[in-house]
Protein backbone atom coordinates (compact mmCIF):
# COMPACT_ATOMS: atom_id res chain seq x y z
CA UNK A 1 0.00 0.00 0.00
CA UNK A 2 3.14 1.93 0.52
CA UNK A 3 3.75 2.45 -2.99
CA UNK A 4 0.47 4.24 -3.39
CA UNK A 5 3.14 7.45 -2.68
CA UNK A 6 5.44 6.52 -4.65
CA UNK A 7 5.28 4.32 -7.60
CA UNK A 8 1.87 5.84 -9.36
CA UNK A 9 0.99 9.80 -10.58
CA UNK A 10 -1.75 11.62 -9.13
CA UNK A 11 -3.69 11.11 -12.94
CA UNK A 12 -2.90 7.56 -12.17
CA UNK A 13 -4.57 7.15 -8.56
CA UNK A 14 -7.59 9.51 -10.04
CA UNK A 15 -7.87 7.10 -12.58
CA UNK A 16 -8.40 4.68 -10.01
CA UNK A 17 -9.58 6.11 -7.03
CA UNK A 18 -12.00 9.00 -8.07
CA UNK A 19 -12.63 10.31 -4.86
CA UNK A 20 -9.38 10.68 -3.99
CA UNK A 21 -9.22 14.25 -5.38
CA UNK A 22 -12.01 14.86 -2.63
CA UNK A 23 -9.04 13.91 -0.49
CA UNK A 24 -6.59 16.60 -1.93
CA UNK A 25 -8.97 18.89 -2.06
CA UNK A 26 -10.75 18.51 1.39
CA UNK A 27 -6.89 18.74 2.85
CA UNK A 28 -6.05 21.75 0.60
CA UNK A 29 -3.32 20.44 -1.04
CA UNK A 30 -2.62 21.78 -4.37
CA UNK A 31 -2.10 18.79 -6.79
CA UNK A 32 -3.49 20.42 -10.29
CA UNK A 33 -0.92 20.72 -12.70
CA UNK A 34 1.34 18.41 -11.22
CA UNK A 35 -0.75 15.21 -12.01
CA UNK A 36 2.07 13.85 -13.72
CA UNK A 37 3.95 13.86 -10.32
CA UNK A 38 3.14 10.91 -7.54
CA UNK A 39 2.08 11.65 -3.82
CA UNK A 40 5.47 12.07 -2.61
CA UNK A 41 7.19 14.24 -5.36
CA UNK A 42 3.91 16.10 -5.39
CA UNK A 43 4.63 16.95 -2.05
CA UNK A 44 8.37 17.59 -1.95
CA UNK A 45 7.56 20.59 -4.27
CA UNK A 46 5.22 22.65 -2.20
CA UNK A 47 6.48 25.58 -0.84
CA UNK A 48 6.54 26.32 2.68
CA UNK A 49 4.16 29.64 2.15
CA UNK A 50 1.45 27.08 1.24
CA UNK A 51 2.55 24.36 3.56
CA UNK A 52 2.33 27.20 6.50
CA UNK A 53 -1.25 28.68 4.77
CA UNK A 54 -3.11 25.86 4.34
CA UNK A 55 -1.66 23.84 7.75
CA UNK A 56 -0.28 20.84 5.68
CA UNK A 57 1.38 18.33 7.15
CA UNK A 58 3.41 15.76 5.08
CA UNK A 59 3.37 13.29 7.00
CA UNK A 60 -0.01 13.00 8.36
CA UNK A 61 -1.48 13.89 4.86
CA UNK A 62 0.66 10.49 3.64
CA UNK A 63 -0.19 8.21 6.34
CA UNK A 64 -3.68 9.58 5.99
CA UNK A 65 -4.31 9.12 2.45
CA UNK A 66 -3.49 5.56 2.83
CA UNK A 67 -5.99 4.90 5.50
CA UNK A 68 -8.90 7.27 3.33
CA UNK A 69 -8.11 4.68 0.53
CA UNK A 70 -8.75 1.78 2.85
CA UNK A 71 -12.08 3.71 4.56
CA UNK A 72 -13.62 4.22 1.21
CA UNK A 73 -12.68 0.65 -0.41
CA UNK A 74 -14.82 -0.59 2.47
CA UNK A 75 -17.63 1.63 1.12
CA UNK A 76 -17.62 0.10 -2.12
CA UNK A 77 -18.16 -3.78 -0.73
CA UNK A 78 -20.93 -3.51 1.17
CA UNK A 79 -23.55 -4.95 -1.77
CA UNK A 80 -26.19 -4.23 1.20
CA UNK A 81 -26.12 -7.10 3.43
CA UNK A 82 -28.96 -8.87 3.74
CA UNK A 83 -30.38 -11.02 6.49
CA UNK A 84 -29.27 -9.39 8.91
CA UNK A 85 -30.02 -10.36 12.79
CA UNK A 86 -29.71 -8.40 16.15
CA UNK A 87 -29.55 -10.56 18.96
CA UNK A 88 -30.33 -8.83 22.29
CA UNK A 89 -29.17 -10.78 25.91
CA UNK A 90 -30.59 -9.72 29.29
CA UNK A 91 -28.62 -7.38 31.80
CA UNK A 92 -30.06 -5.68 34.40
CA UNK A 93 -32.83 -2.91 35.38
CA UNK A 94 -32.08 -0.03 36.81
CA UNK A 95 -32.58 -1.33 40.80
CA UNK A 96 -29.64 -3.68 39.15
CA UNK A 97 -32.51 -6.98 38.83
CA UNK A 98 -31.67 -9.28 36.15
CA UNK A 99 -33.80 -8.85 33.11
CA UNK A 100 -36.44 -11.76 32.53
CA UNK A 101 -36.02 -12.68 29.23
CA UNK A 102 -33.68 -14.93 27.88
CA UNK A 103 -32.78 -13.57 24.54
CA UNK A 104 -34.76 -11.49 21.94
CA UNK A 105 -33.82 -11.70 18.02
CA UNK A 106 -34.68 -9.52 15.54
CA UNK A 107 -34.19 -10.19 11.59
CA UNK A 108 -34.12 -7.90 8.48
CA UNK A 109 -37.42 -6.86 7.29
CA UNK A 110 -39.23 -7.39 11.08
CA UNK A 111 -41.07 -4.09 12.65
CA UNK A 112 -40.39 -3.38 16.48
CA UNK A 113 -41.94 -1.24 18.05
CA UNK A 114 -40.39 -0.29 21.80
CA UNK A 115 -43.24 1.40 24.23
CA UNK A 116 -42.55 2.68 27.89
CA UNK A 117 -43.33 5.71 29.83
CA UNK A 118 -41.10 8.66 29.29
CA UNK A 119 -37.61 8.17 31.23
CA UNK A 120 -38.12 4.16 31.41
CA UNK A 121 -34.90 3.06 29.42
CA UNK A 122 -36.41 3.31 25.22
CA UNK A 123 -33.51 5.34 24.57
CA UNK A 124 -31.08 3.39 26.45
CA UNK A 125 -32.21 0.47 24.51
CA UNK A 126 -31.76 1.97 21.20
CA UNK A 127 -28.27 3.64 22.43
CA UNK A 128 -27.08 -0.56 23.23
CA UNK A 129 -27.94 -1.31 19.87
CA UNK A 130 -26.37 1.16 18.17
CA UNK A 131 -23.06 0.62 20.08
CA UNK A 132 -22.87 -3.50 19.78
CA UNK A 133 -23.60 -3.25 23.51
CA UNK A 134 -20.99 -6.12 25.26
CA UNK A 135 -21.50 -5.93 28.99
CA UNK A 136 -20.34 -2.46 28.77
CA UNK A 137 -22.83 -0.31 28.96
CA UNK A 138 -24.69 0.73 31.90
CA UNK A 139 -27.54 -1.62 31.61
CA UNK A 140 -24.60 -4.62 31.04
CA UNK A 141 -26.70 -6.18 27.94
CA UNK A 142 -25.22 -7.87 25.61
CA UNK A 143 -26.19 -7.43 21.90
CA UNK A 144 -25.00 -9.61 19.08
CA UNK A 145 -25.12 -8.76 15.25
CA UNK A 146 -25.47 -11.41 12.91
CA UNK A 147 -24.51 -13.88 16.12
CA UNK A 148 -21.69 -12.51 17.63
CA UNK A 149 -20.35 -9.62 19.12
CA UNK A 150 -18.58 -7.03 16.86
CA UNK A 151 -14.45 -6.11 16.78
CA UNK A 152 -13.80 -2.93 17.97
CA UNK A 153 -12.73 -1.58 14.96
CA UNK A 154 -16.54 -2.47 13.22
CA UNK A 155 -17.59 -0.53 16.31
CA UNK A 156 -16.03 2.47 15.46
CA UNK A 157 -15.85 1.85 10.88
CA UNK A 158 -17.75 4.87 9.94
CA UNK A 159 -18.19 3.75 6.53
CA UNK A 160 -20.25 0.43 8.02
CA UNK A 161 -22.26 2.30 10.64
CA UNK A 162 -25.04 0.25 12.01
CA UNK A 163 -27.96 2.60 12.68
CA UNK A 164 -29.16 4.67 10.60
CA UNK A 165 -31.69 7.43 12.62
CA UNK A 166 -34.96 9.00 11.91
CA UNK A 167 -36.19 11.26 15.15
CA UNK A 168 -39.24 13.90 15.54
CA UNK A 169 -37.21 16.72 15.23
CA UNK A 170 -35.21 16.54 12.31
CA UNK A 171 -34.73 19.11 9.94
CA UNK A 172 -32.74 19.94 6.59
CA UNK A 173 -30.21 22.39 7.50
CA UNK A 174 -28.19 22.23 3.94
CA UNK A 175 -29.13 24.93 1.67
CA UNK A 176 -29.35 23.42 -1.74
CA UNK A 177 -32.07 21.67 -4.20
CA UNK A 178 -33.68 18.12 -3.73
CA UNK A 179 -31.60 17.19 -6.97
CA UNK A 180 -28.34 18.59 -6.27
CA UNK A 181 -28.75 16.99 -1.85
CA UNK A 182 -29.92 13.99 -3.23
CA UNK A 183 -27.03 13.91 -5.26
CA UNK A 184 -24.40 15.10 -2.99
CA UNK A 185 -25.80 12.17 -0.83
CA UNK A 186 -25.04 9.88 -3.47
CA UNK A 187 -22.08 10.70 -4.48
CA UNK A 188 -20.92 10.33 -0.76
CA UNK A 189 -22.25 6.83 -0.90
CA UNK A 190 -20.71 5.78 -3.85
CA UNK A 191 -23.70 4.70 -5.66
CA UNK A 192 -22.94 3.88 -9.30
CA UNK A 193 -25.94 4.29 -10.99
CA UNK A 194 -26.74 7.56 -9.41
CA UNK A 195 -28.91 9.34 -11.75
CA UNK A 196 -31.28 6.03 -11.41
CA UNK A 197 -31.45 5.61 -7.22
CA UNK A 198 -31.88 9.78 -7.26
CA UNK A 199 -34.94 9.92 -9.19
CA UNK A 200 -36.28 6.37 -7.19
CA UNK A 201 -36.10 8.52 -4.02
CA UNK A 202 -37.60 11.14 -5.86
CA UNK A 203 -40.67 9.21 -6.47
CA UNK A 204 -40.66 7.04 -3.56
CA UNK A 205 -40.88 10.20 -1.64
CA UNK A 206 -42.90 11.82 -3.73
CA UNK A 207 -45.66 8.75 -3.28
CA UNK A 208 -45.72 8.71 0.67
CA UNK A 209 -46.11 13.05 1.00
CA UNK A 210 -49.60 14.05 0.88
CA UNK A 211 -48.73 16.91 -1.34
CA UNK A 212 -46.34 16.33 -4.21
CA UNK A 213 -42.77 18.45 -4.42
CA UNK A 214 -40.74 19.44 -7.17
CA UNK A 215 -37.32 18.08 -7.45
CA UNK A 216 -36.16 21.47 -7.68
CA UNK A 217 -37.68 22.39 -4.37
CA UNK A 218 -35.16 24.05 -2.02
CA UNK A 219 -34.66 21.22 0.60
CA UNK A 220 -35.17 23.96 3.56
CA UNK A 221 -38.80 24.96 1.79
CA UNK A 222 -39.88 21.24 1.89
CA UNK A 223 -43.54 20.97 4.40
CA UNK A 224 -42.80 18.77 7.74
CA UNK A 225 -44.49 16.06 5.65
CA UNK A 226 -42.29 16.15 2.99
CA UNK A 227 -39.10 16.87 4.70
CA UNK A 228 -39.79 13.36 6.37
CA UNK A 229 -41.70 11.72 3.46
CA UNK A 230 -37.94 12.42 1.40
CA UNK A 231 -35.51 11.62 4.60
CA UNK A 232 -37.24 8.50 4.88
CA UNK A 233 -37.00 7.38 1.42
CA UNK A 234 -33.27 8.44 1.04
CA UNK A 235 -32.64 6.75 4.50
CA UNK A 236 -34.73 3.58 2.94
CA UNK A 237 -32.33 3.51 -0.20
CA UNK A 238 -29.55 5.32 0.66
CA UNK A 239 -28.09 4.43 3.65
CA UNK A 240 -25.95 1.66 3.88
CA UNK A 241 -27.27 0.93 7.42
CA UNK A 242 -28.72 -2.19 8.16
CA UNK A 243 -30.94 -1.07 11.16
CA UNK A 244 -33.33 1.61 11.56
CA UNK A 245 -34.29 3.73 14.35
CA UNK A 246 -37.75 5.82 14.45
CA UNK A 247 -38.51 8.01 16.98
CA UNK A 248 -41.91 7.96 16.41
CA UNK A 249 -43.07 9.06 12.74
CA UNK A 250 -45.63 12.16 12.74
CA UNK A 251 -48.52 11.86 12.03
CA UNK A 252 -49.04 15.00 9.80
CA UNK A 253 -48.48 14.89 5.68
CA UNK A 254 -47.45 11.09 5.44
CA UNK A 255 -48.58 7.76 4.70
CA UNK A 256 -46.57 6.11 7.31
CA UNK A 257 -47.83 2.54 6.37
CA UNK A 258 -46.33 2.92 3.16
CA UNK A 259 -43.38 4.55 4.70
CA UNK A 260 -43.10 1.32 6.97
CA UNK A 261 -43.75 -0.70 3.98
CA UNK A 262 -40.70 0.86 2.18
CA UNK A 263 -38.65 0.80 4.41
CA UNK A 264 -38.99 -3.18 5.31
CA UNK A 265 -38.94 -3.92 1.54
CA UNK A 266 -35.54 -2.71 1.31
CA UNK A 267 -34.63 -5.44 4.60
CA UNK A 268 -34.56 -2.95 7.04
CA UNK A 269 -34.77 -3.92 10.72
CA UNK A 270 -36.77 -1.34 12.25
CA UNK A 271 -37.33 -0.27 15.64
CA UNK A 272 -39.86 1.80 16.36
CA UNK A 273 -40.37 3.86 19.67
CA UNK A 274 -44.11 5.22 20.01
CA UNK A 275 -46.76 6.00 21.76
CA UNK A 276 -49.51 5.61 18.28
CA UNK A 277 -51.34 2.18 19.07
CA UNK A 278 -51.78 2.51 15.21
CA UNK A 279 -48.01 2.71 14.48
CA UNK A 280 -47.61 -0.26 17.59
CA UNK A 281 -49.83 -2.36 15.64
CA UNK A 282 -48.15 -1.90 12.49
CA UNK A 283 -45.11 -3.74 13.38
CA UNK A 284 -44.70 -7.48 14.19
CA UNK A 285 -43.55 -7.17 17.94
CA UNK A 286 -43.42 -4.76 20.88
CA UNK A 287 -40.73 -4.42 23.69
CA UNK A 288 -42.07 -3.05 26.68
CA UNK A 289 -39.54 -1.14 28.51
CA UNK A 290 -40.01 -0.74 32.68
CA UNK A 291 -37.58 0.64 35.34
CA UNK A 292 -34.84 0.38 32.52
CA UNK A 293 -35.36 -3.11 31.83
CA UNK A 294 -37.16 -5.25 29.31
CA UNK A 295 -40.37 -6.29 30.69
CA UNK A 296 -41.74 -8.43 28.40
CA UNK A 297 -41.71 -8.66 24.41
CA UNK A 298 -45.81 -9.03 23.09
CA UNK A 299 -46.35 -10.66 19.80
CA UNK A 300 -49.04 -8.38 17.99
CA UNK A 301 -52.12 -10.80 18.87
CA UNK A 302 -54.98 -11.31 15.49
CA UNK A 303 -57.57 -9.49 18.47
CA UNK A 304 -55.47 -6.88 18.54
CA UNK A 305 -54.89 -6.28 14.78
CA UNK A 306 -58.20 -7.01 14.07
CA UNK A 307 -59.13 -3.55 15.67
CA UNK A 308 -56.53 -2.53 13.56
CA UNK A 309 -59.00 -1.29 11.13
CA UNK A 310 -61.44 0.44 13.84
CA UNK A 311 -58.54 2.41 14.91
CA UNK A 312 -57.34 3.72 11.54
CA UNK A 313 -60.98 4.79 11.14
CA UNK A 314 -60.96 6.99 14.06
CA UNK A 315 -57.85 8.39 12.80
CA UNK A 316 -58.70 9.50 9.62
CA UNK A 317 -62.15 10.33 11.39
CA UNK A 318 -59.85 13.10 13.63
CA UNK A 319 -58.12 13.68 9.68
CA UNK A 320 -61.13 14.48 8.20
CA UNK A 321 -61.96 16.85 11.37
CA UNK A 322 -58.80 18.56 11.06
CA UNK A 323 -59.36 19.35 6.93
CA UNK A 324 -62.63 20.69 8.13
CA UNK A 325 -60.86 23.22 10.23
CA UNK A 326 -58.45 23.66 8.06
CA UNK A 327 -60.35 24.52 5.01
CA UNK A 328 -62.21 26.87 7.19
CA UNK A 329 -65.50 24.86 7.56
CA UNK A 330 -67.95 24.55 10.88
CA UNK A 331 -66.84 21.48 12.94
CA UNK A 332 -69.66 18.81 12.74
CA UNK A 333 -69.73 15.11 12.78
CA UNK A 334 -72.10 14.74 10.01
CA UNK A 335 -70.47 14.33 6.52
CA UNK A 336 -69.85 17.10 4.53
CA UNK A 337 -73.29 17.60 1.81
CA UNK B 1 -3.26 11.15 35.79
CA UNK B 2 -4.69 10.94 32.58
CA UNK B 3 -4.80 14.00 30.79
CA UNK B 4 -7.95 14.44 27.75
CA UNK B 5 -6.92 17.99 25.74
CA UNK B 6 -10.40 18.96 24.39
CA UNK B 7 -11.86 21.67 21.55
CA UNK B 8 -14.22 22.51 19.04
CA UNK B 9 -15.38 26.16 17.76
CA UNK B 10 -17.07 27.99 20.14
CA UNK B 11 -20.88 26.60 20.75
CA UNK B 12 -20.15 23.69 19.42
CA UNK B 13 -21.23 21.49 22.43
CA UNK B 14 -17.65 20.92 23.98
CA UNK B 15 -19.27 21.63 28.03
CA UNK B 16 -22.40 19.88 27.13
CA UNK B 17 -20.76 16.45 25.96
CA UNK B 18 -18.21 16.87 28.61
CA UNK B 19 -20.80 17.46 31.46
CA UNK B 20 -22.42 13.93 30.37
CA UNK B 21 -18.97 12.34 29.46
CA UNK B 22 -17.84 13.46 33.31
CA UNK B 23 -20.73 11.99 34.81
CA UNK B 24 -20.44 8.82 33.83
CA UNK B 25 -16.51 9.12 35.22
CA UNK B 26 -18.25 10.37 38.61
CA UNK B 27 -20.58 7.54 38.82
CA UNK B 28 -17.48 4.95 38.50
CA UNK B 29 -15.83 6.19 41.17
CA UNK B 30 -12.84 8.35 39.61
CA UNK B 31 -12.03 11.84 40.29
CA UNK B 32 -12.07 14.17 37.26
CA UNK B 33 -10.56 18.23 37.21
CA UNK B 34 -11.90 20.25 34.61
CA UNK B 35 -10.04 23.14 33.12
CA UNK B 36 -11.54 25.88 30.67
CA UNK B 37 -10.24 27.98 28.96
CA UNK B 38 -11.40 30.86 26.81
CA UNK B 39 -10.85 34.15 25.51
CA UNK B 40 -12.67 36.89 26.90
CA UNK B 41 -15.51 35.26 28.97
CA UNK B 42 -16.95 32.14 30.46
CA UNK B 43 -19.55 30.93 33.00
CA UNK B 44 -19.01 27.37 32.01
CA UNK B 45 -16.83 26.77 34.88
CA UNK B 46 -20.13 27.19 36.64
CA UNK B 47 -21.73 24.34 35.22
CA UNK B 48 -18.28 22.00 35.98
CA UNK B 49 -18.80 23.17 39.36
CA UNK B 50 -22.17 21.54 39.98
CA UNK B 51 -20.77 18.00 39.15
CA UNK B 52 -18.87 18.78 42.84
CA UNK B 53 -15.38 18.39 40.93
CA UNK B 54 -12.48 21.03 41.10
CA UNK B 55 -12.54 23.35 38.18
CA UNK B 56 -9.97 26.22 37.49
CA UNK B 57 -11.23 28.53 34.53
CA UNK B 58 -8.17 30.92 32.73
CA UNK B 59 -9.14 33.79 29.87
CA UNK B 60 -6.36 34.57 28.08
CA UNK B 61 -7.64 38.48 27.14
CA UNK B 62 -5.82 40.37 25.04
CA UNK B 63 -3.56 37.19 24.22
CA UNK B 64 -3.77 34.37 21.59
CA UNK B 65 -6.14 31.61 23.16
CA UNK B 66 -3.93 29.21 21.92
CA UNK B 67 -0.55 30.38 23.13
CA UNK B 68 -2.15 31.07 26.01
CA UNK B 69 -3.05 27.39 26.48
CA UNK B 70 0.48 26.22 25.64
CA UNK B 71 1.95 28.69 28.22
CA UNK B 72 -0.08 27.32 31.05
CA UNK B 73 -0.44 23.48 30.45
CA UNK B 74 2.03 22.49 32.48
CA UNK B 75 0.89 24.41 35.39
CA UNK B 76 -2.11 23.05 34.80
CA UNK B 77 -0.78 19.79 34.82
CA UNK B 78 0.97 20.54 38.19
CA UNK B 79 -2.49 21.16 39.68
CA UNK B 80 -4.49 18.22 39.15
CA UNK B 81 -1.44 15.85 40.24
CA UNK B 82 -1.13 18.32 43.09
CA UNK B 83 -5.03 17.09 43.57
CA UNK B 84 -4.53 13.54 43.09
CA UNK B 85 -7.07 13.55 40.48
CA UNK B 86 -7.78 10.60 37.84
CA UNK B 87 -8.68 12.54 35.11
CA UNK B 88 -7.51 15.82 34.31
CA UNK B 89 -9.66 17.37 30.98
CA UNK B 90 -8.58 20.47 29.12
CA UNK B 91 -11.27 22.63 27.38
CA UNK B 92 -10.62 25.43 25.26
CA UNK B 93 -12.55 27.19 22.21
CA UNK B 94 -10.08 27.02 18.97
CA UNK B 95 -10.83 30.81 17.98
CA UNK B 96 -9.27 31.38 14.95
CA UNK B 97 -10.16 27.88 13.99
CA UNK B 98 -6.87 26.76 12.80
CA UNK B 99 -4.67 25.72 15.10
CA UNK B 100 -5.03 24.13 18.15
CA UNK B 101 -2.53 23.05 20.70
CA UNK B 102 -3.05 19.40 20.62
CA UNK B 103 0.32 18.07 22.57
CA UNK B 104 2.37 14.96 21.00
CA UNK B 105 1.70 11.34 23.14
CA UNK B 106 -1.70 13.07 24.65
CA UNK B 107 -5.12 12.40 23.83
CA UNK B 108 -6.87 15.04 21.83
CA UNK B 109 -10.75 15.66 21.07
CA UNK B 110 -12.12 17.86 18.63
CA UNK B 111 -15.97 18.49 18.80
CA UNK B 112 -17.83 19.71 16.18
CA UNK B 113 -21.50 20.07 15.13
CA UNK B 114 -23.32 19.10 12.24
CA UNK B 115 -25.15 22.15 11.58
CA UNK B 116 -21.84 24.24 10.95
CA UNK B 117 -21.58 23.10 7.39
CA UNK B 118 -20.15 20.52 5.05
CA UNK B 119 -17.58 23.27 4.16
CA UNK B 120 -16.76 23.31 7.71
CA UNK B 121 -14.38 20.45 7.97
CA UNK B 122 -12.05 21.83 5.75
CA UNK B 123 -11.80 25.05 7.00
CA UNK B 124 -10.96 23.45 10.40
CA UNK B 125 -6.61 23.24 10.19
CA UNK B 126 -5.40 20.81 12.34
CA UNK B 127 -7.85 20.89 15.21
CA UNK B 128 -9.72 18.69 13.56
CA UNK B 129 -6.92 17.14 11.33
CA UNK B 130 -4.69 15.87 13.93
CA UNK B 131 -7.15 15.20 16.68
CA UNK B 132 -7.62 11.49 17.90
CA UNK B 133 -11.34 11.22 18.12
CA UNK B 134 -13.59 13.39 16.83
CA UNK B 135 -17.21 13.95 18.12
CA UNK B 136 -20.17 15.31 15.94
CA UNK B 137 -22.83 16.87 17.95
CA UNK B 138 -26.44 18.20 17.36
CA UNK B 139 -27.20 15.11 15.16
CA UNK B 140 -30.68 14.58 16.10
CA UNK B 141 -31.88 17.88 14.88
CA UNK B 142 -30.17 17.06 10.95
CA UNK B 143 -31.49 14.49 8.51
CA UNK B 144 -29.69 11.22 8.82
CA UNK B 145 -28.51 11.95 4.95
CA UNK B 146 -26.92 14.74 6.15
CA UNK B 147 -24.69 13.19 8.65
CA UNK B 148 -23.72 10.41 6.44
CA UNK B 149 -22.54 13.47 4.31
CA UNK B 150 -20.67 15.60 7.46
CA UNK B 151 -19.30 12.42 8.35
CA UNK B 152 -17.89 11.46 5.05
CA UNK B 153 -16.32 15.67 5.10
CA UNK B 154 -14.42 14.89 8.30
CA UNK B 155 -13.21 11.30 7.40
CA UNK B 156 -11.59 12.85 4.33
CA UNK B 157 -9.50 15.67 6.46
CA UNK B 158 -8.75 13.04 9.22
CA UNK B 159 -9.40 9.08 8.19
CA UNK B 160 -7.03 8.02 11.34
CA UNK B 161 -9.67 9.65 13.52
CA UNK B 162 -12.23 7.65 15.78
CA UNK B 163 -15.77 9.44 14.84
CA UNK B 164 -18.50 9.45 17.22
CA UNK B 165 -21.69 10.56 17.45
CA UNK B 166 -22.94 12.56 21.10
CA UNK B 167 -26.11 14.28 21.87
CA UNK B 168 -25.02 16.74 24.37
CA UNK B 169 -29.12 17.33 25.64
CA UNK B 170 -30.00 13.94 26.23
CA UNK B 171 -26.30 12.17 26.45
CA UNK B 172 -26.74 9.73 24.11
CA UNK B 173 -22.95 8.49 23.49
CA UNK B 174 -21.72 10.26 25.93
CA UNK B 175 -21.21 6.61 28.16
CA UNK B 176 -19.44 5.35 25.19
CA UNK B 177 -16.89 8.22 24.57
CA UNK B 178 -16.31 8.21 28.21
CA UNK B 179 -15.09 4.65 27.74
CA UNK B 180 -12.68 5.85 24.91
CA UNK B 181 -11.18 8.83 26.05
CA UNK B 182 -9.95 7.71 29.37
CA UNK B 183 -7.31 5.34 29.40
CA UNK B 184 -6.21 3.77 33.06
CA UNK B 185 -2.88 2.77 32.01
CA UNK B 186 -1.87 6.80 30.70
CA UNK B 187 0.03 8.38 34.03
CA UNK B 188 0.97 11.97 33.40
CA UNK B 189 3.28 13.29 35.57
CA UNK B 190 4.59 16.35 33.85
CA UNK B 191 4.59 17.25 30.22
CA UNK B 192 8.26 18.89 30.88
CA UNK B 193 10.20 17.58 26.98
CA UNK B 194 6.78 17.27 24.98
CA UNK B 195 6.27 18.69 21.78
CA UNK B 196 2.96 20.04 20.19
CA UNK B 197 1.91 18.01 17.61
CA UNK B 198 1.80 21.19 15.45
CA UNK B 199 3.25 24.26 14.83
CA UNK B 200 1.39 27.43 15.30
CA UNK B 201 0.95 29.96 12.91
CA UNK B 202 3.60 32.73 12.42
CA UNK B 203 2.21 36.03 13.44
CA UNK B 204 4.62 38.69 15.08
CA UNK B 205 3.05 41.67 14.09
CA UNK B 206 2.39 45.30 15.30
CA UNK B 207 -1.01 44.81 15.26
CA UNK B 208 0.07 41.71 17.75
CA UNK B 209 1.94 44.84 19.44
CA UNK B 210 -1.19 46.63 20.82
CA UNK B 211 -1.09 49.35 16.84
CA UNK B 212 -4.58 50.33 16.31
CA UNK B 213 -3.88 52.59 13.52
CA UNK B 214 -4.35 51.48 9.61
CA UNK B 215 -2.30 52.07 7.20
CA UNK B 216 0.61 50.49 5.72
CA UNK B 217 3.59 52.78 7.30
CA UNK B 218 1.76 51.64 10.81
CA UNK B 219 2.77 47.81 9.52
CA UNK B 220 5.98 45.95 10.87
CA UNK B 221 6.74 42.93 11.05
CA UNK B 222 5.20 39.48 9.85
CA UNK B 223 2.23 41.08 7.47
CA UNK B 224 1.24 39.47 4.41
CA UNK B 225 -1.08 41.33 1.75
CA UNK B 226 -4.35 39.96 0.03
CA UNK B 227 -4.16 39.32 -3.42
CA UNK B 228 -6.53 41.26 -5.03
CA UNK B 229 -5.84 40.51 -9.04
CA UNK B 230 -4.69 43.49 -11.20
CA UNK B 231 -6.06 47.36 -11.12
Amino acid sequence: MKNILTHYTISELIIKYPFIKDYFNDNLVPFKGHENLTVEQLLGILDYDTIEENAINPEAFKIGLIQYLDIMKAYFVSDKPTNNTITIYPGLYKDGKKEKFEEITIKSGEVVSIVGPTGSGKSRLLADIEWAANKDTPTKRIIHINGRSLETHERFSSSNRLVAQLSQNMNFVMDMTVAEFLDLHASSRLVEDKDTVIQNIFNKANSLAGETFDIDTPITELSGGQSRALMIADTAILSSSPIILIDEIENAGIDRKMALDLLVSEDKIVLMSTHDPILALMGDRRIVIKNGGIEKVLEITDEERSILGELEKMDQFMMSMRNKLRHGKKITLKEEE
Amino acid sequence: MDLITVSGPPSSGKTSILLKTIDHFIRRGLKVGVVKFDCLFTDDDEYFKKLNIPVKKGLSGSLCPDHYFVSNIEEVVEWGVGLDIDILITESAGLCNRCSPYIKGIKAVCVIDNLSGINTPKKIGPMLKSADIVVITKGDIVSQAEREVFTMKVQSVNPKAIIMHVNGLNGQGAFELSTLIYDEKQDVKTLEGMTLRYPMPSALCSYCLGETRIGKKHQVGNVRKIDLGDK
